[in-house]
C-alpha cells in the first residue's frame, strides 16, 4: 500500500519536472518562436473539423458540429469562468446564467427588433457585463461558500424566471432567431466559410474561433496587467490585499464583469447558430461541468483551462459508444483525476507553488493535517 | 429486451455496407436507411420506446417479404436534448445518407432539427410531436402523423364541459413546452363554454406538489386537467387524493402510461381519464386491420401496443409504401408523402401541405381495475 | 389574493412543516461536514438519494402491496428507517474515504474537492439509473423511470386544524425528524465524540496536539450526517411514496440553502433553516404560484445574507453552542 502510494506521487512528481522544462523552455523562447506556435495553434484549430480527425475523434455523432457545441462552447464558457475562479478565486456555481442571458438577448432582439447579429454581440455583452455587476454588487462582500450558494440561486432564478415568463416565450423558449448575415461565394476548400446557414457548422465553428483568439488575447492581456496583479491579491488572501490597499471589491466586481461578458459573447453565438432557445438550455449541471473543466485543467491556467474543457466536452460523446455507461465513466474519471491530480492537468505555476504551501489559492479543507506522503512540505496551515 | 435491440441496431448504423452515395443517382440500390429518432434511454423513454417498436415492427414485416429494395432502420438515441439531436441529425445526413426519418420523437427536439432537415430536404414524420407551432415554420419536408395540441386541447375541454359536464375545473401545467400549451388550450376552449377555470402550474422536478393540492382543495373544483408528463402526473394525483380531493382527474397524451397508475397507486388511479390523440390498439379490438396490428406487436415485443406504438407504426408505412412505389431518393419520397392516401392502423394517413395529418380525432382512455382502457372518441364519449 | 392565503394558510402550515423537517434532516449532514471540513459537500444529495431507495429496500423484500396497520406498521418503518440510516451512512463514509481523504491527505483546495464531489455525485446517479434499481429492484430497462413504494400508511386524518385535517404520515415525519434532532443534539454536546467533532470544527491542529484523532473525527461526522440523511429519506418516501435516481438534486440544493439560511455549520441553523424555507416556500405558492417556488426560496436567502451575512443563527459548530 504505501509503496503503491510512494510510486505514484514519485510519478506525479515526474510528470510535474517534466511540465516544468517545457514550461521553463516556454519562458525562455524567442518572441518569433513563440508567435510560430501560436500561428501553428490557429490553423490547427481551422483544420480541426475535417473528416479524417472526425471519423477518429467521434465516430458516432457528426465531428464538426460537436466541435462548435459543446466541444468550442464549453471552452469559450471555461475561459470566461476562469477569470472568475482561476484568476480572482470567487466560487461562482451559476455561471450558466450569463450565458443564458446572452443567448436571451440574441433571440430577442434579433426576432423582436430585428437587429443584426453583430449589433446585438455588443449589446449583449454590455447587456451581460451590467449583469453580472448586478449580482456582485450585493453578492461580492459574502465569502466564498455563501458567495457560492448565492450565484447557484441566481442561476436557477434567471432559468426558473426565463420559462415561468410567458412574454419571452416562457416553456417553449424562443424560436426562428436569426443566423449572423452571410456574405456568400468565399470558399476555402469545401467550406463557404461566410455563409451561416442551416446545415454546415464549419462557419459558426470559425466564427467561435475567432471569438476565442480575441478573447484569449484579452484575458492574457489582463492577467499580466496590474488587474491580474490584484486578482492573484485577492486570490491568496483577500484581507492581506485589501489592508496592501487594493480596492478589492472593485477587481471582483470587475472579474464578475468580464467573466460575464465572456458567458455572455458565447451565449450570443450559440444563440445564432442554434435557431431555437429554450430554458431547459441552462440548466445548473451546465454550470457544474463548466466548472469541473476549469478545476480539472488546472484553474488559472489558461491552456490548461481550455484543455479541461475540451476533455470534459468530448469524453463523453467520444464514448457514445458505451451509450448509456458513459456519464457513470465520466463521473469516476473526475473523481480519480481530482485525486491524483488536484492541481489539475496542467496547473499554473503560481498555483502550484499555492498548493505546496497547502492553501491551494481557494482555502484548503479543514481539519488537513500532514498525510504519509507529504513529508513534512505540506503542513496544515490555518 | 428493448435495449439488447437498440443496442444491436446502433452498433450497425453507419457501418453497414451500403455504398455512400445516397442512392440519388444509384439505379436501384439495395437498401435504403429510414432513421427513427427520439428519447430511447432517457427519462420519457416510456413514451418513446412504443413508436420506435411500431416502426421496427414495420420494417421488420416488410422485409421479410423479400422485396427488391430493403429498408434498414438506424436509431438515433437523441435523449430529448436539442443540441444532441442537431449532432446526430446532421449524422445521419452526410455520413448515414438516411432517405427518411421517423420522428423527432418530441416538440423541443423537432423545433431545431426541423430546419436541418428542411435545408438537406430530407423528409421526416413524427409519431408523437404535438407543439402547434411546429406547423406553422412553412417546412416542407416535416410531417407528423398525429392531430398537435391545438386539436387535442379543445378536444378534451369539450369533453370535460360536455362528456363529463364539469363545471368548475382547476388546470395545472408542468411549465414544460409540451405541457403549457396544451393546457393553455384546455382554459381557453374551457373558457368559452362558461366553465369556472382556476390555475395553478408545478415544476415536475419537485416531488411535493402540496401547495398545488392545497389551492385545488380550496378552489373545490369537480374536474381538475393535468397538462404534463405521467410521472409529474402520477404523483400530483395521489397527492390530491391524499388531501381528500377526489374531483375527476383528467390528462392528455403525456399522462398516457402505466406510469400514472403506478405512481398515484391503483386505488387513486381509479376513473383517471387521460385524452390523447393516439388510438391504442387494446386487446379487446375487432378490427381486422388493428387487431393484426396488436397480435404482431405483441408476439414480437411480448408486450400490448402502448402509447404512439401504431402511430409509429403507420408513420414507417408511409416510408415502405414510398419505396414499394419506387421512390428511393429523399426528393420523391417527399414528393410520395405528399399524395399519400393509405388506411393506416391509427387512422387514415393523409397529410395537408403544412405536414398536419388530415385526421382530428381525440380518443378519451379511462382508468379501470388498475388498467387503461379506450372510453371513446371524445365528441362522442360518456361516463357511464 | 389575501383571501386564498387565509383559506390555504393552514394546510400550507403543515405542509411546510413536514417537508421543512425533511429539509433540515439533510441540511444537517451539509452543516456538519462544512462545520469540520469547510467543505461543501455536494455529492451530500445522493447521500440522501440512496437513503430513500434503503428504505425502499425494506418493503421490497418483504413483498409489501397493502397498507399496514398497528404493530407491523411501526415495525416496518423502524426497519425502514434504519436500511436509510444504514444505506446513507455507509454511502457517506465510503465517500470520505474515496473521494474526499485522498485530497485532504495532499492538501488540495476545497475547489478540487468540490469538483472530486460532483463527479462522484454523477457517479453514484448513474450507478442507480443503470445498475441498482434495474438489478436490485429488478426493474430492468426502467432505471430512470420513477420509483413508487405502494402505499404501507394509511392516509389517516389525526385531527384537524381550523377545519384542515392533519394527516398521520405527516405527524410521523415531524416527530420521528425532531426525535432524532434531539438525540444529535445530544450526542455531539454530550459525548466525547460530539467532544471531538467539536473540538476539530474550532482548531483542528490544536485537536490533533490534543490527541484527537482527526481522520476518526471525520468519519464519525460523515456518519452521523449520512445517517440522518438516510432518515430524511425513509421519512420523505414514507410521506411521499416515490424516488427516483435523480431526486437528491433538488432536495440537495435546497438543503444547502436552507444549512445557509439558517448558519451553516451551526446544527440548530440546519433546523431553523430548513423549517423557514419549507413554510415560506409554502406561502410564496399561494401568492405567486407553485412554480415560483425556487425563485422564492432563493431570493429569501439573498435577503437574508444581505443583512444577517452569516445566516439566521450565525456560524457556531465552534463556538459549543452547537
Amino acid at each position: 500500500m504505501n509503496d503503491k502510494q510512494t510510486s505514484v506521487a514519485g510519478f506525479r512528481r515526474r510528470l510535474g519536472h517534466a511540465g516544468d522544462v517545457v514550461h521553463d523552455r516556454w519562458q525562455q523562447a524567442p518572441g518569433w518562436q513563440r508567435w510560430a506556435v501560436y500561428l501553428l495553434l490557429i490553423v490547427a484549430a481551422l483544420l480541426l473539423p475535417s473528416e479524417t480527425i472526425g471519423s477518429f475523434m467521434s465516430p458516432d455523432t457528426d465531428w464538426a458540429t460537436i466541435l462548435f457545441f459543446p466541444i468550442g462552447t464549453y471552452v469559450l464558457l471555461a475561459i470566461g469562468l476562469n477569470v472568475v475562479v482561476g484568476q480572482a478565486g470567487l466560487l461562482d456555481l451559476g455561471f450558466v446564467a450569463f450565458y443564458a442571458v446572452g443567448g436571451y438577448a440574441m433571440a430577442l432582439l434579433g426576432t423582436r427588433m430585428g437587429w443584426n447579429f453583430w449589433v446585438i454581440m455588443v449589446a449583449g455583452i454590455l447587456i451581460c457585463a451590467l449583469s453580472g455587476l448586478t449580482l456582485g454588487a450585493p453578492t461580492l462582500r459574502l465569502r466564498g461558500d455563501y458567495l457560492a450558494i448565492v450565484t447557484l440561486g441566481f442561476g436557477e432564478i434567471i432559468r426558473i424566471t426565463a420559462r415561468n415568463t410567458d412574454e419571452i416565450g416562457g416553456p417553449n423558449g424562443i424560436r426562428g432567431i436569426p443566423h449572423p448575415p452571410s456574405i456568400e461565394g468565399i470558399y476555402i476548400g469545401d467550406v463557404e466559410i461566410f455563409k451561416y446557414g442551416v446545415l454546415d457548422p464549419r462557419p459558426y465553428y470559425y466564427l467561435l474561433v475567432a471569438l476565442a483568439v480575441v478573447v484569449i488575447i484579452l484575458v492574457k492581456r489582463w492577467e499580466k496587467s496590474r488587474v491580474g496583479r490584484a486578482w492573484a491579491a485577492i486570490r491568496e488572501d483577500e484581507d492581506a490585499a485589501e489592508v496592501m490597499g487594493v480596492p478589492t471589491f472593485r477587481f471582483k466586481m470587475l472579474a464578475f464583469a468580464i467573466g460575464a461578458s465572456i458567458g455572455g459573447a458565447m451565449g450570443v453565438l450559440w444563440a445564432a447558430k442554434s435557431i431555437s432557445i429554450n430554458p431547459n438550455d441552462f440548466q445548473f449541471l451546465l454550470s457544474a461541468t463548466i466548472l469541473a473543466a476549469v478545476v480539472m485543467g488546472g484553474a488559472g491556467n489558461l491552456p490548461g483551462v481550455m484543455l479541461g474543457a475540451f476533455i470534459v466536452a468530448w469524453l463523453p460523446e467520444r464514448f457514445r459508444g458505451l451509450q448509456e455507461y458513459r456519464m457513470l465513466i465520466f463521473g469516476a474519471v473526475l473523481v480519480a483525476l481530482m485525486i491524483f491530480r488536484p492541481e489539475g492537468l496542467l496547473p499554473s505555476r503560481q498555483r502550484k507553488a499555492e498548493l505546496k504551501e497547502g492553501s491551494g489559492g481557494m482555502g484548503t479543507l479543514g481539519a488537513e493535517v500532514p498525510g504519509p506522503e507529504s513529508h513534512g512540505e505540506e503542513v496544515a496551515s490555518k | 429486451m428493448a435495449l439488447a435491440l437498440g443496442l444491436a441496431a446502433c452498433g450497425n448504423g453507419g457501418s453497414e455496407t451500403t455504398p455512400a452515395d445516397g442512392g440519388s443517382n444509384a439505379a436501384a440500390p439495395g437498401t435504403v436507411k429510414i432513421g427513427f429518432m427520439g428519447d430511447l434511454t432517457g427519462a420519457n423513454a416510456g413514451i418513446v420506446i412504443p413508436p420506435r417498436n411500431g416502426a421496427k415492427l414495420a420494417i421488420d414485416q416488410y422485409n421479410k417479404t423479400n422485396p427488391a429494395v430493403k429498408i434498414e432502420l438506424v436509431e438515433y438515441d437523441s435523449q430529448a436534448d436539442p443540441s444532441k439531436a442537431v449532432a446526430l441529425a446532421q449524422q445521419a445526413i452526410k455520413t448515414d445518407k438516411i432517405v427518411g426519418l421517423v420522428g423527432p420523437a418530441f416538440s423541443g427536439e423537432s423545433a431545431q432539427v426541423g430546419p436541418v432537415l428542411e435545408e438537406a430536404k430530407l423528409p421526416s414524420i413524427s409519431a408523437s410531436a404535438t407543439n402547434v407551432k411546429l406547423a406553422e415554420n412553412g417546412w416542407k419536408y416535416w410531417h407528423r402523423v398525429l392531430p398537435n395540441d391545438g386539436v387535442q386541447g379543445p378536444g378534451i375541454a369539450d369533453f370535460i364541459a360536455g362528456g363529463a359536464a364539469a363545471k368548475n375545473v382547476f388546470v395545472i401545467d408542468d411549465k414544460s413546452e409540451y405541457g403549457k400549451p396544451l393546457a393553455d388550450a384546455v382554459r381557453a376552449q374551457l373558457a368559452t363554454k362558461g366553465v369556472k377555470v382556476t390555475n395553478d402550474s408545478l415544476d415536475p422536478a419537485e416531488s411535493d406538489f402540496s401547495s398545488v393540492a392545497n389551492k385545488v382543495a380550496a378552489a373545490k373544483p369537480d374536474a381538475i386537467f393535468f397538462g404534463g408528463y405521467y410521472a409529474a402526473g402520477g404523483n400530483l394525483l395521489k397527492q390530491l387524493r391524499d388531501k381528500n380531493v377526489d374531483a375527476k382527474f383528467l390528462s392528455g397524451d403525456g399522462s398516457l402510461d402505466k406510469g400514472l397508475i403506478e405512481g398515484a397507486g391503483a386505488d387513486n388511479a381509479e376513473g383517471a381519464l387521460i385524452g390523447c390523440p393516439c388510438y391504442i390498439a387494446t386487446p379487446d379490438v375487432t378490427d381486422a386491420k388493428v387487431k393484426g396490428f396488436a397480435d404482431a406487436y405483441k408476439a414480437a415485443y411480448n408486450a400490448d401496443p402502448a402509447i404512439y406504438a401504431s402511430e409509429g407504426f403507420d408513420a414507417a408505412t408511409v416510408f415502405i409504401e414510398a419505396v414499394k412505389a419506387g421512390k428511393t431518393t429523399p426528393e420523391d419520397i417527399n414528393q410520395f408523402i405528399s399524395t399519400v392516401d393509405i388506411a393506416g392502423v391509427s387512422k387514415q394517413v393523409k397529410f395537408a401541405p403544412n405536414g398536419e395529418v388530415e385526421a382530428k380525432d381525440i380518443y378519451i382512455y379511462q382508468v379501470k381495475g388498475g388498467a387503461i382502457t379506450l372510453l371513446g372518441k371524445a365528441a362522442e364519449a360518456k361516463l357511464g | 389574493m389575501f383571501n386564498d392565503f387565509i383559506n390555504q394558510f393552514w394546510p400550507s402550515t403543515v405542509d411546510g412543516l413536514a417537508f421543512g423537517s425533511i429539509y433540515a434532516l439533510i441540511a444537517l449532514g451539509y452543516t456538519m461536514v462544512y462545520g469540520v471540513l469547510r467543505l461543501i459537500n455536494f455529492a451530500h444529495s445522493e447521500v440522501f438519494m440512496i437513503g430513500t431507495f434503503g428504505a425502499m429496500f425494506v418493503p421490497f423484500v418483504l413483498g409489501i402491496n397493502s397498507a399496514l396497520t398497528g404493530l407491523a406498521l411501526v415495525g416496518v418503518i423502524v426497519l425502514m428507517i434504519l436500511a436509510g440510516m444504514l444505506a446513507s451512512a455507509g454511502t457517506a463514509v465510503a465517500l470520505e474515504r474515496i473521494a474526499y481523504r485522498p485530497l485532504r491527505r495532499r492538501g488540495a483546495s476545497r475547489l478540487a474537492a468540490l469538483i472530486s464531489a460532483i463527479g462522484a455525485s454523477i457517479f453514484l446517479q448513474e450507478l442507480f439509473a443503470l445498475i441498482v434499481i434495474p438489478n436490485v429492484f429488478d426493474r430492468p430497462q426502467q432505471g430512470r423511470i420513477q420509483m413508487a413504494l405502494p402505499q404501507i400508511m394509511e392516509r389517516t386524518d389525526l385531527f384537524s386544524i381550523a377545519g384542515h385535517p392533519v394527516k398521520l404520515h405527516q405527524v410521523v415525519v415531524v416527530v420521528a425528524a425532531v426525535g432524532m434532532m434531539i438525540v444529535l443534539d445530544r450526542l455531539v454536546n454530550g459525548t466525547k465524540i460530539g467532544r471531538g467533532i467539536r473540538a476539530t470544527a474550532q482548531n483542528p491542529e490544536a485537536a490533533v496536539l490534543m490527541g484527537v484523532n482527526i481522520d476518526s473525527v471525520v468519519r464519525m461526522t460523515f456518519l452521523i450526517g449520512g445517517g440522518m440523511a438516510g432518515v430524511a429519506g425513509a421519512l420523505y418516501l414514507i410521506a411521499y411514496e416515490n424516488t427516483n435516481y435523480y431526486i437528491g438534486f433538488l432536495f440537495g440544493i435546497k438543503a444547502f440553502t436552507a444549512a445557509v439560511l439558517g448558519g451553516i455549520g451551526n446544527l440548530r441553523g440546519a433546523l431553523v433553516g430548513g423549517v423557514t424555507l419549507g413554510l415560506v416556500e409554502n406561502y410564496g405558492a399561494i401568492f405567486f404560484g407553485s412554480d415560483w417556488k425556487h425563485v422564492i426560496s432563493f431570493t429569501i436567502l439573498v435577503l437574508v445574507l444581505m443583512f444577517r451575512p452569516t445566516g439566521i443563527l450565525g456560524e457556531s459548530l465552534q463556538q459549543a453552542r452547537a
